[in-house]
């Protein structure tokens, strides 16, 4: 079971490192921040499989990961929104 | 039960797994930026969510079961209000290039 | 076990990636989301090197503020881009850069590489006394027992830094409010995430500071989820930044270190050094130091990113 948990650790591992060429092509800011995202939701699955497999306080890093990457991606779409126009980011959303 | 069980977290970590690469594959293959998102929100929520209701069996007590479902939960919240943001970006910045 | 090791060989190829790009990519917007990439994917590096709590600082710091941080800048910066861009060095600087860069990095890895085996550790000391201690956490008993004064110092240089941010305020808005108005519709998608998501985050943040005695957390994570967590209300528009010229800000930024000053000079006369924890008090005295210092952290962290102040302070 555990050789299953790391495989699918691995492959999503993989599934997410796909997803960041779009970070690398994206032609624009907004498939910049959805390449961030599905590695933050990526990489909260590989903590949670790596939890179930080693060490159960990994559970309580994904749950700040959680926290921190919706913190994260509001602050991108906040600050970046704005950016083809130069201007302050000040309306509010 | 417990071959049960782990037939049930195999399917479900499984299921979760093909999500994330349909997530993946939406991403890099759809044509513009809106459909993107669509498939971005898969792999959170069918994606993540499979692979917490893999794992449940598997946790030392309800409470960390209830950590998972939380963990989830957190993600889903965040990933629907992000996506909703990034989409106004997009269509603030115009039809698809 | 292969399998662990064909997910590191991932992880590892991942991150150089993800840094090699983050360097190169001219747009300084799409390098600070790599560098929030960057972060995250080392987070899991430390969880698979069994540092636990390291992961937790470095997906909260550098996956979360420090990121955000950098997107600020940039924005702020794009009207300069160009003419920044313009003035870049030319080739014999920057290849005189890269080698020493190189250089440095070989150095480092050559070093981690001749390390004898088994590495010069003073774990066995630690796990011979941290029962006096009386915390679990072993990383919690170094930081605020064993080498308190580098935590006293480490806080005292955050402080250091905001107010080397707030040097940057022009003179017209000095005490006033930082970052610019946030207008809210109280109806709005990020209100809505911004009433929901918060007092989760404030559980959160008081969980990991209690579970951080026995288990992977501490103040240092709590706090900055509480900034987080903060500054998210203050972008949806729900509260506004505060003036720096309140006395009450300004006292809880120091809380953290006044705490732990007053507790050490009082090591001094109680147990006979500063910094020493009489005999069985030490773990309430630690979780006092924790408790403040988490919100110091909080405010520091969270004013850091919001920047200097950039409106008076009854705009």
């Amino acid at each position: 079971m555990s050789e299953f948990l790391v495989v699918a650790a691995c492959l999503v591992l993989v599934a997410t490192a796909l997803g960041l060429i779009r970070l690398l092509r994206g032609p624009g800011d907004a498939e910049r921040m959805m390449a961030a995202q599905l590695l933050g939701t990526g990489g909260i699955a590989a903590l949670l499989l790596g939890a179930t497999i080693s060490d159960p306080a990994i559970v309580d890093a994904a749950l700040t990961l959680a926290l921190l990457a919706a913190f994260a991606s509001v602050a991108f779409v906040k600050y970046g929104g704005g950016l083809g126009r130069a201007r302050a980011p000040e309306e509010g959303e | 039960m417990s071959q049960l069980l782990d037939l049930w977290t195999v399917l479900a970590v499984g299921a979760g797994v093909f999500f994330f690469f349909a997530g993946t594959v939406g991403l890099l293959r759809f044509p513009d930026t809106l459909t993107r998102l669509h498939a971005l929100t898969k792999a959170d929520n069918l994606g993540l969510g499979l692979i917490v209701l893999g794992l449940l069996p598997r946790v030392g007590s309800p409470l960390a079961g209830l950590k998972l479902i939380c963990v989830w939960l957190l993600v889903l919240l965040a990933s629907a209000t992000a996506s909703q943001l990034i989409a106004r970006v997009a269509r603030r910045a115009g039809p698809p290039a | 076990m292969n399998l662990a090791l064909l997910f590191d060989g991932m992880l590892v190829v991942l991150i150089l990636a993800v840094a090699v790009w983050t360097v190169t990519v001219r747009d300084s917007f799409a390098a600070g989301i790599g560098y929030a990439v960057y972060g995250l994917l080392l987070a899991l590096a430390w969880v698979r090197l069994a540092a636990v709590d390291a992961a937790l600082t470095e997906a909260a710091i550098g996956g979360g503020l420090t990121s955000v941080l950098m997107i600020r800048a940039t924005v702020r910066l794009r009207a300069g881009e160009a003419a920044a861009r313009a003035a870049t060095p030319g080739p014999l600087p920057r290849l005189l850069a890269a080698l020493l860069g190189g250089s440095v990095a070989a150095g480092l890895a050559l070093v981690v590489l001749a390390l004898p085996d088994p590495a010069p550790t003073l774990a066995p000391q630690v796990a011979e006394h941290i029962a006096t201690t009386g915390l679990g956490n072993a990383v919690t008993a170094v930081l605020l027992s064993f080498r308190a004064i580098d935590t006293l110092l480490e806080a005292v240089v955050l402080i250091y830094a905001l107010i080397a941010v707030w040097t940057l305020t022009p003179d017209r808005f000095w005490g006033g409010r930082p970052g610019p108005k946030y207008e809210t519709d109280p109806n709005g998608m990020l209100a809505y995430l911004a009433r929901l998501l918060p007092p989760i985050g404030i559980v959160v943040a008081v969980y990991v500071l209690w579970v951080g005695a026995d288990l992977p957390g501490g103040k240092f994570q709590a706090g900055t989820l509480l900034a987080a967590m903060w500054l998210l209300a203050i972008m949806a528009g729900l509260t506004e930044a505060p003036p720096i010229s309140r006395r009450w800000l300004r006292g809880v930024l120091v809380a953290g270190t006044v705490v732990f000053l007053a507790i050490g000079f009082a090591g001094v006369p109680l147990a006979g050094a500063f910094l020493a924890y009489p005999e069985g008090f030490a773990k309430p005295l630690i979780v006092a130091i924790e408790a403040a210092s988490m919100l110091s952290i909080a405010f520091t962290l969270a004013l850091l990113v919001l920047g200097p102040p950039e409106r008076s302070d009854q705009a």
